[in-house]
């Protein structure tokens, strides 16, 4: 996968979780929680997401890294890379 | 006597029912006898009578938010708004920390977790596909706390499990705490989602009291000679409880004012009721609102259209109000099913009409009366005019022997 690609995967799985979400002044620096209607439940929605969809075990002292789009992208890519 | 301090009134109602989803189109398909029981197609069970709601549920709150909650806390939700509209209130009109949230569940937690294990199987059943939202979606507060959720409200919230008696004991609960002083107002009723579940289904099959028909509208048929069980449906009704002297305050719509209540315990039996508990309940109920039998202008019956069940209640019934054959007696299960949690409220909120158009709406369905249940003034098949319905004993009952008897009365005296 591509970084793109990554990226596209985070929105679409937020998207699932919430079908009103707003991307369009989505800040990709910026944490997800911040800008977005999401709470500690829906953060895990996305852990379980990848789990489901690409069979990633995240390690909790990992979520930090999926705070941003960014961060998000950057730690998922090597993780991703055969996707 | 209690003071108008501790006197207390409904004054809101919010419903979801399998043919309604607002109090005056219950109202209306109650009278006219329509149920809109169909046949679902269950996971591992298959094919069942049953009913369903179709309100709308993104109403009063996210999409997101009814994904993340459970079905009980969906209807709650929408009940809950629509009950505090319905009696001209905002979350806000009282002080959010004094007011209460007490809803009755006959159970929760068996649709989560059915699904878990369904949803963990595709996965070779490894449990770290197991949902982090399993515990907050089956603790037994959940349904009463996504409403506290929704509406902002920082009182107390719990549920009670009360069987099939959970709607009245719920009430019941919400009257207790605005006596005590408890809260300023109660946010009380009863929910179900047990038409998500197929082990309900299939556990009430291997009892021999799923009934079963070819129409499914049909299905259910208490006092019928040829019922053959419970039709389960999902449901809620949420009711906006104040003092009277609050309601008066503030000029509120009085529907009517719980005078009497009763809860007992058979001692007996997991699943068989024992008519002679029953009588003592709503005598129990009666004493505590001041009154006779004769007092009581409409009785709402409990039956489920199960053999034994309903030959209990009409024992009870013709026993304790052998002297007031002129009581009327309904059934609203016929039209509805059997709505667990929420049966109790839905049945009392279905005939609260009555006060106002005196009309008693029928126990539909009976082909064939069973003489055991042709009690004096039993209305079946087609609605009643009656000459005025001032009174309204409330009879649910439920599993592990619970009993629960609620008396509305119309008029403030």
């Amino acid at each position: 996968m591509t970084r793109d690609d990554i990226k596209d995967l985070i929105l679409e799985i937020i998207e699932d979780i919430d079908d009103e979400a707003d991307f369009d002044d989505l800040d990709p620096d910026k944490p997800l929680r911040d800008q977005l209607d999401l709470d500690s439940m829906d953060f895990l929605d996305i852990v379980m997401e990848l789990r489901k969809r690409h069979q990633l075990q995240i390690p909790e002292e990992d979520y930090p890294h999926l705070a941003t789009l960014n961060s998000c992208t950057a730690y998922l890519e090597p993780l991703l890379k055969e996707a | 006597m209690y003071s108008d301090d501790q006197r207390v009134v409904i004054t809101g109602v919010g419903l979801a029912a399998p043919n309604a989803s607002s109090l005056s189109e219950f109202r209306e398909k109650l009278i006219n006898g329509i149920s809109e029981i169909e046949e679902v197609d269950l996971r591992y069970f298959g094919k069942a009578p049953a009913g369903t709601c179709r309100f709308e549920e993104t109403r009063y709150r996210k999409k997101k938010e009814n994904k993340k909650g459970t079905r009980a806390g969906c209807i709650g939700v929408y009940c809950s708004h629509e009950a505090l509209r319905d009696a001209g209130l905002e979350p806000g009109s009282y002080a959010r920390d004094r007011i209460g949230v007490y809803v009755g569940l006959t159970e929760h937690g068996t649709v989560e977790t059915e699904n878990e294990i369904y949803n963990i199987k595709g996965y070779g059943y490894d449990v770290s596909y197991w949902t982090h939202h399993h515990n907050p979606r089956t603790v037994l507060n959940n349904p009463a706390g996504e409403i506290t959720m929704s509406l902002g409200i920082t009182g107390p919230h719990y549920s009670i499990g009360a069987a099939c008696a959970a709607g009245n004991a719920s009430l019941i609960q919400g009257v207790q705490m605005l006596r005590l002083g408890e809260v300023d107002m109660a946010i009380a009723g009863g929910l179900s989602e047990s038409t998500g579940s197929f082990g309900i289904f299939a556990s009430f099959k291997s009892q021999g009291a799923l009934a079963d028909a070819d129409d499914p509208r049909q299905a259910c048929k208490p006092f019928d000679v040829n019922r053959n069980g419970i039709v389960v449906s999902e449901g809620g009704c949420i009711y906006i409880l104040e003092t009277l002297t609050r309601a008066r305050t503030r000029n509120a719509r009085i529907y009517g004012e719980i005078v009497g209540y009763a809860m007992n315990s058979d001692a007996k039996d997991p699943v068989l009721p024992f008519w002679e508990r029953q009588v003592q309940c709503m005598q129990l109920a009666l004493d505590r609102a001041a009154m006779t039998t004769t007092d009581i202008d409409l009785i709402s019956t409990h039956a489920t259209g199960t053999r034994q069940g309903d030959n209990e209640e009409c024992r009870a019934i013709r026993s304790l109000f052998a002297d007031s054959p002129q009581t009327y007696v309904n059934n609203t299960k016929s039209i509805i099913g059997h709505a667990m949690g929420a049966a109790g409220v839905l049945e009392l909120a279905g005939n609260l009409g009555s006060f106002e158009d005196g009309l008693v709406h029928p126990t539909i369905n009976v082909t064939e009366l069973d003489p055991a249940c042709a009690l004096d003034n039993l209305v079946i098949n087609e609605a009643v005019q009656s000459r005025g319905i001032g009174t309204i004993l409330n009879n649910s009952f439920g599993m592990m022997g619970i009993n629960s008897v609620l008396i509305v009365r119309k008029n403030i005296l």
